[in-house]
């Protein structure tokens, strides 16, 4: 396969370098998160369901079960958020850099 | 002679899969035709007409093979994660889990986080990648720098065997759902299911499809969010006041608030996660939409609405079952002769249904079996778009006629494949009326997640992946979870009625997803050929396309 000029371009820029590094620490690092989050949770499950039974006050019904399974669907939803914001902000800014640099 | 454990386990974590995630099969067991319903059948009427009307603004929008697949590639974040989020919650996910957390209450939950989960990943590593390296089908990425034909053959296949399953299980679904909530014959519903789901992919195509989802996806949330506040409402807002009087009712007291039978053997809860979180990754209705938006900042964008969306919709179905808990168990009216300690009417999926009843009366029961039956259509529609890309785009354009077919042929070749899937779909759904379909949207993610999954993202992220390795490993993927649910406590068992099951658990995932891998990347190492150089050597431009979007397929203006 022949390579396009402005790709060579691209790859020789160290910004390049830069922004796929930066990019997938993030992205590797949010998944790991989110792998251990939820795994946590189902080995919980698995291994201790009577901690997620015991009730959040003396005599209540509410489990601490309850928000934390609550949790890891709002933490989910918030790591899409945070990538989401400095994906479209600071590596969508660096990648618009490497593009034009390579025009 | 007792059972062993693990059987023990597999059985209890099969029968609690059934209602979350086929409801198709419960309803199986349990329907009868019920009095007609005619609130309902009105407010499908409408939902009919006003999809129907936007097909025809779609119709004369959509010209070309990008407006056939891909809407143009002019769909915006938000509209496409409404849209994502409509073809997520099935209504195997709002009556199945609100009927599970009904029986099982906090065991609900455990569901409803592993539906969603996997849609974080999809963002953190497919989709901006999807965006920038694909034109229509999830094909045109893993084939990016491999061989065309075996690749796309390969993807085609495995594709198509999770849309049909996928498929029948919904049409299924379908036919008992409109016997149970309308009153109406089976047949009826599988051949409106039919009729209209070829009319709007047909004539609108990806914007027809888009709008359907998106429309559905209004509904549903919205008649969600009301039974839920009503239900909030009745308790001043108190989850500790609504959590106490379920525990009070239910029979199985404070176990409700702590997890159940449903996850005991870690390999059976871990293997289950392996299939909902990369599943869902890999499904190909799914990661088509990422084609629709105009580039990777909206494809960012629609995976953050759609989890939103989702993740409150799971939210909501939780309020929901502890209303029915309180609502309908208490209520004799809703169950086999006035008894609540028998059986619910119309099987284990209604408690969302009795719910709606119990708090907007028949009229809201009416909208809320309308919404359910949309759903199943508006799903559907993804589904045979996805298959008829896979035909058209795959097998037609790409590895028969190699890149020599115009677009106008390729279009015409996806309609036919559309209007012959659409009559499969019905024949298959008047086969399979009576026969057990639980074990098909398991089959439908176990196949995703060994299959589509390894092979896309080791294209994306692993330069040392060749033709040979893909083709292998995916097949390996492909054979292991086809074989292994045959062997599973569903088909081999209670379906071929064999005393036990050969291979312990209903999802293969844990085992075929790393197999996929393994012959992936054993098969890529040892093949030293001049092709597997080239492939390789390939990496760094595709890599470049994948991470800046430099030379991605743009929106098209019109």
């Amino acid at each position: 396969m022949t390579t396009n000029p402005s790709v060579q371009k691209i790859m020789d820029d160290p910004k390049y370098r830069e922004l796929v590094r930066k990019r997938s620490t993030f992205a590797w690092f949010l998944t790991a998160l989110i792998l251990i989050v939820y795994y946590g949770f189902i080995f919980l499950i698995a291994y201790d369901p009577a901690y997620l039974g015991t009730p959040l006050s003396e005599g209540g019904v509410t489990t601490i079960g309850l928000p934390l399974g609550v949790a890891v669907i709002v933490i989910s939803i918030l790591l899409t958020g945070v990538y989401v914001r400095r994906a479209n902000g600071e590596f969508d800014d660096l990648t618009k850099q490497l593009i034009d640099g390579a025009k | 002679m007792r059972p062993s454990l693990p059987a023990k386990v597999a059985a209890a974590l099969a029968t609690a899969c059934l209602p979350a995630f086929a409801f198709a099969a419960d309803a199986v067991a349990a329907t009868d035709q019920q009095p007609t319903n005619w609130n309902a059948i009105v407010m499908f009427l409408l939902f009919a007409a006003l999809t129907l009307f936007i097909t025809r603004w779609a119709a004369k929008n959509t010209r070309t093979a990008a407006d056939f697949y891909a809407a143009g590639g002019g769909i915006k974040g938000w509209q496409n994660g409404l849209a994502i989020a409509g073809d997520y919650m099935s209504a195997a996910s709002f009556l199945g889990i609100s009927a599970l957390v009904y029986n099982s209450g906090f065991d609900g939950l455990i569901y409803s986080v592993g539906f969603l989960v996997g849609w974080p990943i999809i963002l953190f590593l497919i989709a901006e990648r999807l965006r920038n390296l694909g034109k229509f089908t999830f094909a045109d990425v893993a084939s990016f720098r491999l061989q065309q034909s075996p690749i796309r053959t390969l993807s085609a296949i495995s594709s198509l065997i999770v849309v049909l399953f996928y498929l029948i299980a919904q049409m299924v679904g379908a036919g008992q759902l409109i016997k149970l909530l309308f009153g109406l014959p089976y047949i009826y519903a599988i051949i409106v299911v039919g009729a209209l789901m070829i009319i709007y992919v047909t004539f609108g195509g990806m914007k027809a499809t888009t709008w359907v989802q998106i429309i559905k996806a209004c509904m549903l949330l919205a008649g969600a969010s009301f039974m839920a506040f009503m239900v909030m409402a009745k308790f001043g807002f108190s989850f500790e006041a609504l959590f106490a009087k379920a525990v009070e009712i239910h029979p199985k007291h404070l176990a409700v608030m702590a997890p159940g039978a449903l996850v005991k053997d870690p390999i059976a809860a871990v293997s289950l996660g392996v299939a909902l979180m990369f599943g869902t990754a890999g499904l190909p209705h799914i990661l088509m939409r990422f084609f629709t938006v105009p580039d990777a900042k909206q494809a960012r964008k629609s995976v953050l609405y759609a989890t939103s969306l989702i993740g409150y919709f799971y939210i909501l179905t939780f309020i929901i079952g502890f209303g029915a808990i309180i609502l309908v168990r208490s209520n004799p009216d809703y169950f086999v002769g006035g008894d609540t300690t028998k059986a619910l009417i119309g099987g284990g999926n209604m408690p969302a249904l009795y719910l709606a009843d119990a708090l907007g009366g028949s009229l809201f029961l009416g909208f809320i079996a309308a919404v359910a039956f949309a759903t199943i259509l508006a799903v559907v529609s993804g589904l045979t778009l996805a298959g008829a890309s896979s035909i058209s785009h795959d097998l037609y354009a790409n590895v028969f006629a190699r890149g020599r077919s115009n677009e106008k042929t390729e279009v015409r070749v996806s309609k036919m494949a559309t209007v012959g899937l659409g009559i499969v779909a019905v024949i298959l759904g008047l086969v399979f009326e009576k026969q057990n379909v639980a074990y098909m949207v398991a089959l439908a993610f176990s196949v995703a997640s060994s299959t589509n999954f390894p092979v896309l993202i080791l294209s994306m992220f692993w330069r040392g992946l060749t033709t040979r390795g893909a083709v292998v490993g995916g097949a390996l993927g492909l054979i292991s979870a086809v074989g292994l649910i045959i062997l599973g406590p569903v088909v081999w068992k209670t379906i071929l009625g064999n005393p036990a099951p050969i291979f312990p658990y209903e999802y293969p995932a844990l085992f075929s997803m790393p197999l996929a891998f393994l012959g992936c990347w054993l098969f890529s190492i040892t093949d030293s050929s001049a092709q597997a150089k080239l492939e390789q050597g390939a990496f760094d431009a595709q890599q470049v396309r994948s991470e800046t979007g430099l030379g991605a397929e743009g929106a098209v203006s019109h």
